[in-house]
């Protein structure tokens, strides 16, 4: 139970902290907020899907296509759809909507409602205490860290990440100071789309595959964002891990509980936001004026 | 005698002046008339059932619009009032038999209740914090729901609800009339002093307070008057489908209110009721292809978006009227002169 428990939580957290960086790196250098970052999330599992069912490749490789493809189309999206209404908070609001729409009803039809799966990548368990950990968790969550390691990396020691923190910290000084606002602004896309398909390759073995899988994770990625601090990278990552255990406590400990995770972890957000409404780790920033 | 005919000479006077002086007047007339001669011309049950849904939509997304678009408290979670109107009125109606007129309007005041609880916590966020805490609690509700199937019918929802009235036409002209009232209504209030202040809320909270306004109460009647008016659209949808599901709680319910509504154009009251209007009918015309249907509203709503970021509605009445530069009277596009103080447009 303790296991299954740790195990479970380990591994949602992990795919939470993904997605909710991506979301609010993107959201902390160009303040949108992309309601389809986990459509191209769903998108990565799919191609996943198509490349290893459908055309026989070896599931590796179909992986790192993933990760190349699908950062390309977030960026295509991007500049067709975003960039021309950026001005427009709601407008863009309300586009991203319509993009993870669109694509849901784009593998609806090509795939239809069914649910697929992808096999695992290393076959194998071990048991501990009765619970059997797959090999396959753990790559997932090795995979992670490695992900969130490098993702620092970039963040503090190179000079894109430098530039998306200072665009971030204040937009009209960074572009005062001769960066290429628009320019970071995709780069970052990029970036927040390329994490966004590394969570659905490294959970697509362990799901189903299906065109609704985008909205599960999307409030909680959601909630993950708001708890940890809009913007704050630790704060997301923190959050993600504390709601991951939660949804995970509230599943083996109560009855009902898959029903109730989502609830369960969305009042432990609202409780923190009554009592710290910047989040856990988010700047209070003097209003704009 | 000439009195007499003064005063019967009153109306059509102000009717030409002020009403087919401008086109968007005009159009809301038309829009009216539309509506109510409608089942006059035809009583396909197919035809009234859309415009019955879509004049449901329209209170919904007009509520939305006066909470989120007037005062700005972004509000990603307004199905929360829909479902709860929905469901009050649904089990007051199912267990303790109150017919429609008496559990829409308790509905109405749960989806209140609903507004305050959601209001006061919320009172200290603002921006996107709030827009995404609040879209939490229909999902709270949600999982409620589901999990006492008891009281709820959990995931079949509560059926069996009485009719509204006997007939379709019956039901047509309650829900019709009830929205042209409510959004009318809401446009008043928007228009009146309570307004003025939503709007000022909106632009700068701190210079609302500072000029002495209590904004924390007039936060709170946004959302009271917003649950309201979404409580009875929901208790409205409850009983002419005749099943409050969980369907009413879900995201996309409110996705899709804050779609129609910046699609017709934010801040406006009738953009959102128009656009509710234009995009169910639109629709319904792809369903010969049913798989492509939400496709092709995804598809309409990027493209319309990216050549008019402000909405629908708005873009097309700047087109065919233009603002007075002296006196901020509207006019028809094709005048040369204002109607009212006579300058000349360059």
């Amino acid at each position: 139970m303790i296991f299954d428990i740790l195990i479970s939580g380990l591994i949602n957290g992990s795919v939470l902290a993904l997605l909710a960086i991506g979301f609010s790196l993107i959201f902390g250098v160009a303040h949108i907020v992309n309601i389809a970052h986990t459509a191209f999330y769903m998108l990565a599992s799919y191609l996943i899907y198509v490349c290893t069912y459908r055309f026989g490749l070896n599931p590796v490789l179909c992986m790192a296509i993933a990760m190349i493809t699908v950062p390309l189309i977030g960026l295509v999206a991007y500049k067709l759809f975003i960039e021309p209404i950026r001005e427009h908070e709601a407008a863009v609001l309300i586009a991203t909507i319509a993009l993870a729409m669109g694509f849901q009803e784009v593998m609806l039809i090509i795939f239809s409602g069914d649910y697929h799966s992808v096999p695992y990548l290393v076959k194998g368990y071990f048991s501990i205490m009765g619970t059997k950990i797959f090999y396959q968790q753990l790559l997932t969550f090795g995979v992670v860290l490695i992900t969130l390691g490098a993702l620092w990396f970039m963040m503090m020691k190179t000079r894109l990440g430098l530039a998306i923190r200072s665009t971030a910290q204040d937009r009209e000084v960074a572009n005062l100071m001769g960066m290429d606002v628009s320019k970071v602004a995709m780069m970052t896309m990029a970036v927040s789309v390329f994490l966004a398909s590394i969570a659905g390759a490294v959970v697509a073995p362990l799901m189903v595959v299906s065109p609704s899988m985008w909205m599960t994770p999307l409030i909680l990625m959601m909630a993950v964002v708001v708890l940890g601090g809009m913007g704050s990278l630790k704060g997301s990552f923190v959050g993600a891990y504390i709601l991951g255990f939660t949804e995970a406590l509230v599943v083996f400990l109560i009855p009902m509980g898959a029903f109730l995770k989502g609830p369960v972890a969305l009042l432990i957000m609202i409780f923190v936001l009554i009592l710290r409404p910047e989040g856990l780790y988010g700047v209070s920033f003097e209003e704009e004026r | 005698m000439s009195l007499i005919a003064y005063y019967l000479k009153k109306p059509y006077t102000v009717f030409k002046n002020e009403i087919l002086i401008l086109p968007s007047r005009v159009a809301v007339l038309a829009f009216v008339l539309f509506l109510l001669f409608f089942p006059v011309v035809t009583d396909n049950p197919y035809l009234l059932r859309i415009l019955i849904l879509a004049s449901i939509y329209a209170i919904l997304s007009a509520s939305w619009d006066l909470l989120s678009g007037f005062t700005g408290q972004m509000n990603f979670g307004h199905a929360l009032f829909f479902g709860v109107g929905a469901y009050t009125a649904a089990l007051l109606n199912l267990h303790l038999g109150f017919p429609p007129a008496a559990s829409i309007p308790l509905g109405a005041v749960a989806a209140v209740i609903a507004g305050l609880i959601v209001g006061i916590p919320c009172l200290r966020l603002r921006g996107t914090y709030l827009a995404l805490t609040t879209l939490a609690f229909p999902i709270i509700l949600l999982g409620v729901v589901i999990a006492v199937p008891d009281l709820t019918g959990g995931e079949l929802g509560v059926s069996g609800l009485s009719r509204l009235t006997s007939s379709r036409t019956g039901d047509y002209y309650v829900v019709t009339t009830l929205m042209l009232v409510l959004v009318f209504i809401m446009w008043k209030i928007t228009d009146s002093n309570t307004g003025i202040i939503f709007h000022a809320i909106r632009e700068d909270e701190i210079a609302v307070r500072t000029a002495g306004i209590n904004t924390i109460r007039y936060k709170l009647l946004a959302f009271c008057l917003s649950g309201f008016f979404a409580g009875i659209a929901g208790g409205l949808y409850a009983h002419f489908m005749r099943i409050a599901g969980p369907s009413t709680l879900e995201v996309n319910t409110s996705f899709l209110v804050v779609i129609y509504a910046v699609f017709g154009g934010v801040v406006t009251i009738y953009g959102p009721v128009g656009s509710v209007f234009i995009l169910f009918t639109v629709l319904e015309f792809f369903n010969f292809w049913p798989e492509f249907r939400m496709l092709a509203f995804a598809g309409i709503i990027l493209f319309t978006l990216l050549f008019m970021p402000e909405g629908l509605l708005p873009w097309l009445r700047d087109k065919v009227e233009t603002k007075c530069p002296r006196c901020k009277v509207r006019n028809i596009a094709t005048r040369n002169t204002c109607r009212v103080c006579m300058a000349e447009f360059k």
